[in-house]
Order: C-alpha cells, then structure tokens, then sequence
C-alpha cells in the first residue's frame, strides 16, 4: 500500500527516498493502526458477549422491563338465604392508599396526611408495620370508609401529599349484622402469616373468611385474582395491554336458611342466653340457626379494639360462640328417646313392657331419684316417654349397657361430628365404659343409670338435638346442611330421596313419636304448653332439664328446692326438641336456654312458637326462591 | 509575498476540476454509507419518523458535505495559514463558554450563536490538529531529539485541554489530550523523550482524581458497580446492556426494538445511538456498524501515509485518530466498558456541532489525500 505510485511525476518536485520524518511516521503509524484496529476489534468481541453469550440473561430483564403485571381482585362472591336475600354483599368503599415508592418523605406525608384526616394511633401503627413488610411497590392503605369531605380535602391537597392515591374498593357488608354472625361469619384482613409468598394477599383490600361460611367456602367466594400484563415504557405509562386475565368473580352462595324465619326466632328468644336449631327434617336443611347474644360481624373488617375483645371474650353468655354447633349441653330427658331405641334395639325392652317407679331406684347401694318424688307406678314405654319418668330409664339403661346405648345415639347424630359447612363444631360427648378407661378411670353402674336419663358425661349441641329429633321423624339419616346451591347450582342433598334410611325398624321409631306425641298432646303429658294453636296440626316433643350441679339428697328431700332460685349459673339447662305436623314430619327443632331452669315452662312455650312461626311461613306455599335453578340434581 | 504566486510555485498544476477528480471518492462514499447508517437509526429513534431528528440531520449532513468537500480542496499552504487563526478562535470560545455557556447534564458546555448551539470543544479538536500538523511539518526530524521544539506544541495541547478540564468536560479533555499525545508520536518524538512522559503519568492521575467533581467521581464508581444503584446512576449502562441483550444475534427488527423504542433506553438519539443499533439489528448489525467505522479509521491511516508531506500525514494521523476516539469511547460507553461521558458517535448520533466538525475534520483528511504528493514549505533541514 504504500508503494510509490510513479503515475503524478508532475506533482513531485524532489524525490523523498531517506526521508526520516516519513519512515518513522509509517512505522509510528502503523502501530497507532494497529492499536486502533484491535481496540475497535475488542469491541466487537464485547459486542458478541453482550448480545450473543448473554444476550437470554439481558433479554430476560428486557421483558421484565417493559412488562408491568398487575393484579385484579375479584368481587368476593355473595352470600344470600333461601330466598336471594343478601347476608353478605359487597359494597363500595373509598379508601385513601400510600404508594410508599412515590414518596421520599413518608414520615412528612403521614403527618400532613392526618392534619387533613385524623389517622388513629392503631392505623398508625399498622401503617408503619405494613411498611416494613411489603414491598414499596405495594400500597398501603391509610384510610377507608372515606366520606366526601375528606375525599375533596385529599384532592386538594394533593400536591403536598405525595405518594397519596383515593382508590375505590369493597368492604363486605353484612345487612342483618348480628343476625346471623354465626352462620355467615366475617372476613378480616389477612394476617401476617397469610401474607407471606402469595401477591393476592398483599393487595389492598384483601380479605378472607375468619368465621362461618365465610371461611369454610373461603376458596369459592374468593374467586379467582384476574392479572394485566401491560408493556409501559420508562416512566410508566401503558403503552399497550399484553394480556388479561379477568380472573374469576367469587361464587354467590345461597343457604339454606330463611332469614325471616331468623329474625322471628332471635325476637322469640329475645334476651335470653340461648340457641335454637330449625331444620327441614326431610333433607337435613337448617331454615334457623340462633345463637344469641351475637356480635356484629362488620367490626372485624377494619380491626376489632381492644375493648370490644375482651368485652366479648368476658362475657359469660359467650356472644363469639355460635352455641348451635360449638354448645355442649347435658341432653336431659331429651336423651331418653335414644335409650328406649337402644333398649328396644338389644332387646331389654319391648314397647309392651312395665316397668314400675316407685320414685327412686337403688343400684348397688346408691338411690337414684325419679324427678317426681312419689313415683309414677307402673308405666309403658309410651307412658313413661308422656310422663318423662326417670326411674324407667334407669332401668332401661341399667338393662341395655352403655354401649348399646352410644351406638343408638352416635347412629342418631348425638356425640358425633356433624358435617355442616360452619368452622368449630364439637362433638359432644356419649360416655362409654371404653372412654371412661381411656381417662383412668373406672365406669361405675351408676355412671349408666344417670347417662340414661341424659346427665352426667353426656353432651350434645342443640345441632345434634335437632339432627336427632329430624331422624326419629323421618327415619332418614340426614345430615344437617347449610348451603343449598353454589353459583347457581343446588348441592346434593335438597331431595330427602338423597338420605338413606336409619338401620333402626320403622315400628320401633314409631314408638318413640307416639310418645313424643304423648309428651305434648295427651291430657298429663309433660309438656302442654307445647301444644300449638293450629287447627290439624300437632307437634310432638320432648323437654329436658339438664341439671349443672348434683342436687343434694338432703336439699331434694326437705320439699323446698326450688332451681329458680339458685344463681344463674347454677341453674338448669331447659331444652325442648320437637317436629310437627305430627302425621307427616316436616320440620324439627331444637331449643336450649342455657341456665333456663326448666324445659317444660321456658323452653317449650318457645319451641312452640318457633313452629308455629315455621309452618306458616311454610316455602312450600311461597313462591319458588328467585335466582335458584330448578334443574335437578341427579 | 504574493500568495497566489507562492501557491502556485507549491502546486504547479493547479487545476480546481482535476483537484476534484483526485479526491477519494471511495471514502466520500464510506462517509455517506455512515451517515446513511445515522439516518436510518435516528427515523427508528423518533419512533418511525424523519421528524424531530432524522430529517434535520440530513440537512445539516448535506451541507457538511458540501464543506467538506470545499476543504479538500483547499491547499495545504493555505490550510497552514488557516490553522493558527482557527486555533485563537477555539481558546477564544472555550474561554468565552467557560465565562458565560450553558451548562447542560453536568458535562457539556455550548455557547448559542445566532440560534445555533456551538460547542467550543468540538471545534478545538480540529483546531488542534491543525495548529500541531502545521507546527510538526516545519520541525525536521532532527530537530525533533531538541525537547525545546516539543515545548510550544506541548502547550498547545495543554491549553485547550485544560480548559476543557475547567469546563469540567472529562471525556473530550481525554480525546484532545490523546489526539496530541498521537501527533508527537506521529512527528517522531523520540521514545526517551515518550519513556521521561510516560513515567510520571500515574502520579498526575491520582491528582487529577482528587480534582475531580463528585459527578464524575460518581460516574467512575457507578461504571465499577452499575447494579449499585439501578435507577441512579447506573440506570443509563444497565438499560443499555438491557438493550443489547435483547436484541440478540438477529436483533429485534427495525423499528421494533423494545427498549428503545419503549424510551427505556436514555438519549437514544444521541450518545446511546448505537445500542438502538444493535437492538433492533442484533450482533450482526452491531458488527456490521463496527466494521464500517473500522474501515475508515483504517482508510484514514491509509490516507496519512500515503501523504509526501509531514503536514498531510500528521493531519490525517490527527483526524483518523480523533475520529476512532469518538468512536471507541462511545462503543465502550453504550457497552458499559467505560463510564458514560457524553461522547456521540460520529456522523450517527444526533447534533449538530459534532457532525460539523467531524466534516470539517474529514475535508481535512482529503484534502492531505488530493495534496498528497505537494511538498510545500518542507522543512529542508532533514539532509545533514
């Protein structure tokens, strides 16, 4: 290249061979080339490394770049009665959120933020919490249930409150508020442990079921989180949506309860510490479930105080219990149908027997008493259900075993695991000399003869009771139920066709409500009040008094006990379980005054009222529930 | 002196359309793929459009054109006396900007002159090249083992590098400073003298650190750990990594590369040029770039060596050099091997100073090629 080109001779007037400056300058030139080239050459190389080798790393934060996902929270699905009407919905609410990220001064924000609206020390607290915890990209909210005022004071200060947004979301709303707390429940925020790992817990206004079917169908009524995928460029603005995902809007769940036919047994029941359980005895549906005292169930949504806790937690009459499903009673007299199943079952006692109470029945040295201190004489199986004579139970108990016993009951409903879609249900308890071994001890003869007449160990939820009393009705083993269709579609069970039958003999079950028919219908019987004032209906039932405390042979025999007198907490429980019509079994119920003192006087006059409120608000004579598909379910 | 005489006597045949026909028009036609290359990547920079940027440059690229090619025709007699005017002029802006210039990002300084933005700078780097090729070409070789000769260049690289220094512009100080360094290696300095330069250089650097602004400082320490600080500093060399990352071998397509076209990319019109580039073109569009602006640093060298006169040579030396410094510190830039400094890549990036100036500068390189074979005004000392 740099020959020299004889071509321009003109242009050259001297020749330039032994020229230093120039042989020096190619030489020099040369190698300042030759730096350049391979500079120029190392870029390239570089090139290659960026693009090629790594270029799958880069490209992957190249998509995180410019894709923006971001979460829709689905509206929580509804949760109606029977009849459509709302027990829990959604409804609007403006909230005042802080996008931490958007602001340097978070401390200047708050303080300015609260001169406009006043933020409580707990939110304050809370707010500092949730800034530690979640990312800066997340909001956080500061406010909710914003009024008009507010929301125009935030907007016109704005410029001063950076990193301050007015979001519109939804806050559960319980229309019937403490009516049916324990049935429907309440959502809350999600704690700190359900927040970790999942992004949807994080979302502002997130919330899930605590209680009743707002946690056991948590999952349905959440629905499922919708995403965005948007591209925005630099400094955030969308450019374009990639993708959505609408996400899925949460299941409305319609109950089997009929919230008219609530209210009415909550105003029956009034002020009294008590649960009643109304169910079809057909299919198992529960139309009432009465826990009183309540609570209000939208407290829980923004953070229950201090106070307001251990208000409720102290309170005797327990308000957070849902006493239906998680009271455990001494069943009472209410016990002895189950007993007289058990007898006939084994064999010890056939309906024609007679059995003679003489007021008292001595086993083993120990005299049990018969509530009635003369006695009732010789009495049948019928009589002695009418009469609720203890000293042929007894008997009847002492003769059949334990173990006959609890197995009639269990195969009634009494001491077992009812599957009903409400959290916290215990079980109850049927003692047996097997389970009085597992706790050390020893099962004495006299530990039957009081199970017989349903005290002792035994205990029941006023669920159970009304399970039971559905299951001598009908005969058929169904299951109490609270849900009746999931977004749209009825559950199984709304047919009685869907209940097997109880293995118990349809003579032996009709024994039991002939006497429970006696009980309150026939001249004598233990319960008349009972009697309901419909013309062609009959109900029949059976009371219980459960003693809480052993009465004293000495206080039973000077005549003057009277329990009405004793302290609240030492009274007896009065219980009443019943179904009507009589000749054709529709509904049952139970009824448990916690500390009413007696069956037949407190909680019979209220089972009565209670079906009489039932059977003329019968659905069978409504129209068909709007929003129900009457397909059938097969 | 009549100089219409002296110029003749320098160039008996002084012909302006054979003078035309000698230019190289090969480069001329590099310069053009080049600038072709800059038009195309800046209507992708406006989102698929000539305007704000694409079409404005093509103007001022044409008329850059018709400069240079008016430079090279100019003799290299009349360059000389051109050069130590245009010199005074470039202190005289750079003082001028230092007192009353808009300071913009931190870094680059322009006076505004008749609605036209100038940077001092910019036209320094030519100026210098000038003033040191005409000051070497009268300097034998001989002369040059006499360190009293290398002293007034020195200065003369040393005053406009100073300036800039205070302006404070770090990148273009170190192109300038570099562009002379070149020239006395270029003039024949001898390595003694280059050994007694060299030693003391890391010594000035820790001094020169510790005078260094906090932005500066900041940009050497973010440029060490770019993740430190991701939407800081380091924002602009994550991003544009980003960018080259995605666009892969293939690259993403013209006019659809993701970052850039998304603004993730900062000053994709102007420094970060290139890795719009490479985005939508890929590795091979990247190379392919390098490889042209590689073909006219070598085309440069060529030129400067074909030269019969030390000012020619020199003069291209300057040139080629200066424009491979563009070149090579805004690639190492956009590719995170240096810290950012507001260097554009020539004839591609947006602006209008630097594309001026880098005409200039290759009018100037052509014009050493059409006077190759001149021999005016030699020093005539050499033979001894």
């Amino acid at each position: 290249m740099i020959r020299r080109r004889k071509t321009t001779p003109r242009l050259m007037s001297r020749p330039d061979t032994g020229n230093p400056s120039r042989a020096v300058f190619t030489r020099r030139a040369l190698v300042v080339l030759g730096a350049q080239m391979a500079a120029l050459g190392a870029l390239g190389h570089r090139l290659y490394g960026l693009q090629v080798v790594e270029g799958d790393h880069y490209a992957r934060l190249a998509e995180n770049n410019r894709v923006n996902r971001r979460l829709i929270a689905p509206p929580r699905g509804r949760v109606v009665d029977r009849f459509g009407i709302a027990l829990a919905s959604n409804k609007v609410n403006w909230r005042a959120l802080l996008l931490p990220e958007e602001t340097n001064d978070i401390a200047g924000t708050l303080d300015r933020f609260s001169t406009l609206v006043p933020i409580e020390a707990r939110d304050r607290t809370r707010i500092e919490r949730e800034m530690r915890h979640k990312r800066r990209f997340i909001p956080i909210m500061l406010r909710d249930f914003l009024s008009w005022d507010d929301m125009a004071r935030i907007e016109l200060n704005a410029p001063s409150l950076p990193g301050v947004l007015i979001d519109v979301g939804t806050t559960r709303n319980y229309p019937f508020g403490p009516l049916l707390a324990h049935v429907v429940g309440y959502v809350a925020p999600p704690s700190e442990k359900d927040v970790t790992g999942d992004a949807t817990m994080a979302l502002p206004g997130m919330r899930i079921g605590r209680a009743g079917i707002e946690q056991t169908q948590d999952g349905r009524l959440r629905g499922q989180v919708g995403a965005v995928e948007i591209e925005v460029n630099a400094v955030g603005r969308v450019m374009a949506e990639l993708s959505r995902d609408e996400g899925r809007a949460g299941d409305e769940i319609a109950l089997t309860i009929d919230s008219g036919l609530q209210q009415a047994v909550l105003g029956r029941i009034a002020d009294q510490s008590a649960s009643a359980v109304v169910m079809d005895c057909r299919n198992g549906e529960v139309l009432a479930m009465v826990s009183n005292p309540s609570f209000d169930p939208s407290l829980f949504d923004s953070g229950v105080s201090q106070a307001q806790w251990v208000d409720w937690t102290n309170n005797e009459r327990t308000p957070l219990i849902n006493k239906a499903v998680a009271g455990v009673y001494p069943p009472g007299s209410t016990f002895k149908p189950a007993v007289a199943m058990a007898a006939m079952q084994a064999g010890t006692l056939s309906p024609t027997d007679r059995i003679f109470c003489p007021g008292y029945l001595d086993v083993g040295g120990t005299r049990f008493h018969c509530w009635s201190r003369y006695g009732h004489g010789s009495l049948t199986l019928k009589d002695a259900l009418k009469f609720s004579c203890d000293v042929f139970f007894y008997e009847v108990a002492r003769r059949t075993g334990m173990e006959a016993i609890a197995a009639a009951s269990h195969a009634f409903g009494l001491g077992t695991h009812l599957d009903i879609e409400v959290p916290h249900t215990r079980a109850g308890l049927i003692p047996t000399p097997a389970w009085q071994r597992g706790r050390g001890q020893h099962w004495n003869g006299g530990d039957t003869i009081v199970s017989g007449i349903g005290q002792g160990a035994v205990q029941v939820t006023p669920l159970q009771l009304a399970t039971y009393v559905s299951r001598i009705a009908t005969g058929r083993a169904v299951q109490p139920h609270l849900i009746r269709s999931t977004g749209g579609k009825l559950v199984e069970g709304t047919d009685p066709a869907h209940w097997p039958g109880l293995d118990m003999p349809d003579a032996f079950l009709t024994h039991l409500r002939t006497g429970m028919f006696a009980v309150v219908n026939e001249e004598h019987g233990s319960a008349p009040m009972a009697r309901l004032g419909i013309p062609g209906v009959q109900m029949a039932g059976k009371t219980g008094s459960a003693q809480v405390r052993r009465v004293s042979r000495a206080l039973r025999e000077s005549g003057h006990f009277d329990s009405s007198a004793l302290p609240w907490e030492y009274r007896p429980h009065a219980l009443f379980i019943c179904f009507a019509p009589y000749d054709a079994p529709r509904y049952a119920a139970a009824v448990v005054v916690e500390h009413g003192n007696a069956g037949a006087a407190v909680a019979a006059p209220l089972a009565r009222d209670i079906m009489t409120d039932t059977l003329t608000r019968d659905p069978a004579n409504r129209k068909e529930p709007p929003g129900q598909v009457v397909a059938e379910v097969d | 002196m009549n100089f219409q005489k002296r110029l003749l006597r320098a160039e008996p045949n002084f012909r302006l359309l054979a003078k035309l026909w000698q230019v190289n028009w090969l480069y001329v036609l590099l310069i053009c793929v080049l600038a072709g290359v800059g038009y195309g990547a800046l209507y992708s920079a406006a989102g698929g459009s000539a305007h704000p940027f694409a079409g404005p440059q093509t103007i001022r690229f044409a008329f850059g054109l018709v400069m240079m090619l008016c430079v090279a025709l100019t003799s290299p007699a009349v360059l000389v006396r051109l050069a130590w005017p245009l010199y005074g002029l470039s202190i005289l802006l750079l003082v001028a900007v230092l007192r009353m210039g808009h300071v913009g990002k931190g870094a680059e300084r322009w006076l505004i002159v008749g609605g036209m933005q100038i940077q001092p700078s910019e036209l320094a780097k030519i100026a210098l090249v000038l003033v040191l090729a005409a000051w070497f070409h009268r300097v034998s070789y001989r002369r040059m083992a006499n360190p009293l000769y290398l002293l007034p260049p020195a200065l003369m690289v040393l005053l406009p590098v100073g300036l800039v220094l205070k302006e404070p512009n770090l990148g273009t100080a170190v192109i300038i400073g570099t562009v002379g360094a070149t020239m006395f290696f270029g003039a024949g300095m001898r390595l003694w003298q280059i050994v007694l330069l060299v030693v003391p250089v890391p010594f000035l650097v820790r001094i020169a650190y510790s005078h260094l602004h906090d932005y500066q400082k900041a940009r050497i320490t973010t440029f060490l750990h770019p993740e430190g600080d991701p939407l800081g500093a380091g924002y602009n060399i994550i991003q544009s990594k980003i960018a080259l990352g995605s666009g892969g071998m293939w690259g993403q397509g013209y006019l659809h590369g993701t970052q850039g076209q998304l603004n993730f990319l900062p000053e994709k019109q102007t420094d970060f040029i290139f890795t719009m580039i490479a985005e939508e073109w890929g590795y091979v569009g990247g190379i392919a770039v390098i490889g042209l602006l590689m073909t006219m640093v070598l085309g440069g060298m060529l030129i400067a060596m074909r030269s019969r006169n030390q000012f020619g040579r020199l003069l291209g030396l300057g040139i080629a050099t200066n424009f491979f410094l563009y070149c090579a510190v805004n690639l190492s830039m956009v590719m995170g091997t240096i810290p950012v400094g507001g260097v554009p890549l020539p004839l591609i990036s947006y602006g209008g100073s630097a594309m001026l100036t880098v005409m200039f500068g290759f009018g100037l390189l052509l014009s050493a090629w059409v006077h190759r074979n001149s021999r005016f005004g030699e020093a005539v000392t050499d033979e001894a």
